[in-house]
């Protein structure tokens, strides 16, 4: 799958956004005043940046409102509400902390949980797609909300649950990634399903339709990051985990608190290239590739 | 609405004879030529003329080889465009309402007032029937050709889909295969037409006519084997000939 740079940003961005407004939501003892105010700012901008950079990627973003009328069947339609939900109850439940030295409990809990809700929605949208067995798994949820809870840890100043959960997120991340690899292999699909030939003989993409490129093969064609995964694969598990992980174990202080906070970023950033590039879509049976 | 309809009264569609397609491309262009008059935004394409043209094509026409066990390789060509799927997951995905699925003939349209282009109903088909344009940024994809079928300014004959009446070959057949009495339903009985990756389970409606097996090359005679076999090395003035040439070169 083509990985388009506006929802690789989205995906990580709203990702830790959600996970830290899922910590300050649902997390005692909550912020208040000042300190308060500079950790919600960082999620909503984390979280609305996010939300903001995958319209950038629609071809009408100005009918984006269209797209709460669908939740009945559509998980991109349920995104959009629950988005919306948690950044309104959390809104609400910030101008309490900061403003008036209130905790809104029941806004922070439901808040908080409809944040992990928008993160599990995101989610599903690529889980549904029978079409990229890749991304058909039961590791797309499990990673997606992995991330933003160690995201949410690491940016809220949880070092000792990041602690714990860095190295866990690296066996989950390695384990995924083998048993996606198998699920991978073991579809059922394949170029004598796709011309109903197979059954005859060895099929063979003989001609494309077109000599140039079109549409389907710039957007779900992609091949590049199938060379390179393996050194991909060990960045992302450097960057975004080990490497943050060596640093909270050192004797604290915030620049290096800071440093691990970006460094865990920059190695989403790679996961997420990756879960896009190498995922492969049936369609490429059709092209012989 | 973006669920789908429980039952459709028709299941309009086409069915593909891969026996008889001779892989002309004439369906493709007569598609790009009236769906870019009529109904929706027109297809585009973009650097028409340059080095690196692209454009929103409803209809194409790929072509595969095979190689069987034995005997020498065959050619099909296998037209390609919406299946209008039963359980279409490109119509389920959209997130606005614009994909559907009609209940009264089962097609699946667009309505591209409603799309975003935000391209999830295309990575939802595993056929790759869906094509963002590049002009309108609105999803383009097979309407079976729903403004020429009940079209009554047209003449009677006209009244199908551009593809299935432009194919010089008649590989391409349309009609209601929800009725088990109709034409189409008739050959796909008889010729055991197929699904498309039916393990995706999207039951699409338009079905692949298999090629029928070809016929094998006959032993000439039978006498044959019993033949003295041809000398291998040549002989008298051929054989003069090939020694004096492989002493020069």
């Amino acid at each position: 799958m083509h990985p388009a740079p506006s929802i690789i940003l989205f995906t990580t961005l709203s990702g830790l956004g959600f996970g830290m407004l899922a910590f300050l939501g649902l997390d005692v003892p909550a912020p208040r005043g000042w300190t308060a105010f500079w950790f919600f700012l960082i999620a909503f901008a984390l979280a609305v940046g996010g939300l903001l950079s995958s319209t950038f990627h629609l071809g009408h973003p100005e009918r984006a409102l269209k797209a709460f009328t669908q939740w009945r069947s559509s998980w991109l339609s349920r995104e959009a509400w629950l988005a919306v939900a948690s950044l309104v109850l959390m809104g609400l439940y910030a101008i309490g902390l900061v403003f008036f030295d209130t905790r809104l409990r029941i806004f922070g809990i439901a808040g908080g949980l409809l944040s992990l809700g928008t993160v599990f929605a995101t989610s599903m949208i690529y889980t549904q797609m029978r079409t990229v067995p890749r991304w058909n798994h039961w590791a797309t949820p499990i990673l997606f909300l992995a991330y933003a809870i160690v995201g949410g840890a690491l940016l809220t100043g949880r070092v000792e649950l990041a602690r714990a959960l860095l190295p866990l997120l690296l066996l989950l991340q390695v384990f995924a990634w083998i048993d996606q690899d198998r699920h991978e292999r073991e579809d059922p699909s394949n170029i004598g399903t796709a011309t109903g030939l197979g059954a005859r003989g060895s099929v063979r993409a003989f001609e494309a339709p077109h000599t140039g490129e079109n549409y389907l093969t710039k957007e779900m064609v992609f091949r590049v990051a199938r060379k390179h995964s393996a050194v991909l694969k060990v960045i992302t598990l450097a960057l975004g985990m080990l490497i943050p992980a060596f640093l909270l174990f050192l004797p604290f202080h915030h620049a290096l608190a800071a440093v691990a906070v970006l460094l865990h970023l920059a190695g989403v950033l790679v996961q997420r290239w990756l879960f896009f590039a190498e995922a492969r879509h049936v369609v490429s049976f059709y092209y012989g590739r | 609405m973006t669920t789908l309809p429980q039952h459709t009264e028709k299941s309009l569609g086409l069915v593909i004879d891969l026996d008889t397609c001779v892989g002309c491309h004439a369906c493709v262009t007569a598609c790009k030529g009236w769906n870019t008059e009529n109904y929706g935004a027109p297809l585009a394409d973009t650097d028409a003329y340059g080095a690196n043209p692209v454009g929103s094509f409803l209809n194409r026409v790929h072509s595969f080889e095979v190689q069987p066990e034995s005997g020498p390789a065959q050619l099909f060509h296998m037209p390609k465009s919406c299946l209008h799927c039963a359980d279409a997951p490109c119509v389920t995905v959209c997130p606005t309402g614009a994909s559907y699925k009609r209940v009264e003939d089962g097609i699946v349209l667009v309505n591209e007032s409603d799309c975003i282009g935000c391209g999830l109903c295309a990575w939802a088909c595993p056929y790759g029937a869906r094509e963002m344009d590049p002009e309108e940024q609105v999803m383009k994809k097979c309407t079976l050709c729903v403004d020429r079928i009940y079209n009554e300014n047209l003449p009677e004959e006209d009244r199908q889909p551009a593809c299935v009446r432009t194919c010089p070959a008649g590989a391409r057949h349309f009609g209601d295969l929800a009725d088990p009495d109709s034409d189409v339903s008739k050959l796909v009985a008889e010729r055991g037409g197929i699904d498309l990756m039916p393990e995706q389970g999207t039951s699409p409606v338009n079905q692949y006519l298999p090629p029928r097996p070809r016929d094998e090359a006959p032993e000439f005679d039978v006498l044959a084997p019993y033949l003295e076999p041809v000398a291998e090395e040549p002989t008298g003035f051929l054989g003069w000939l090939d020694r004096t040439l492989s002493k020069v070169s």
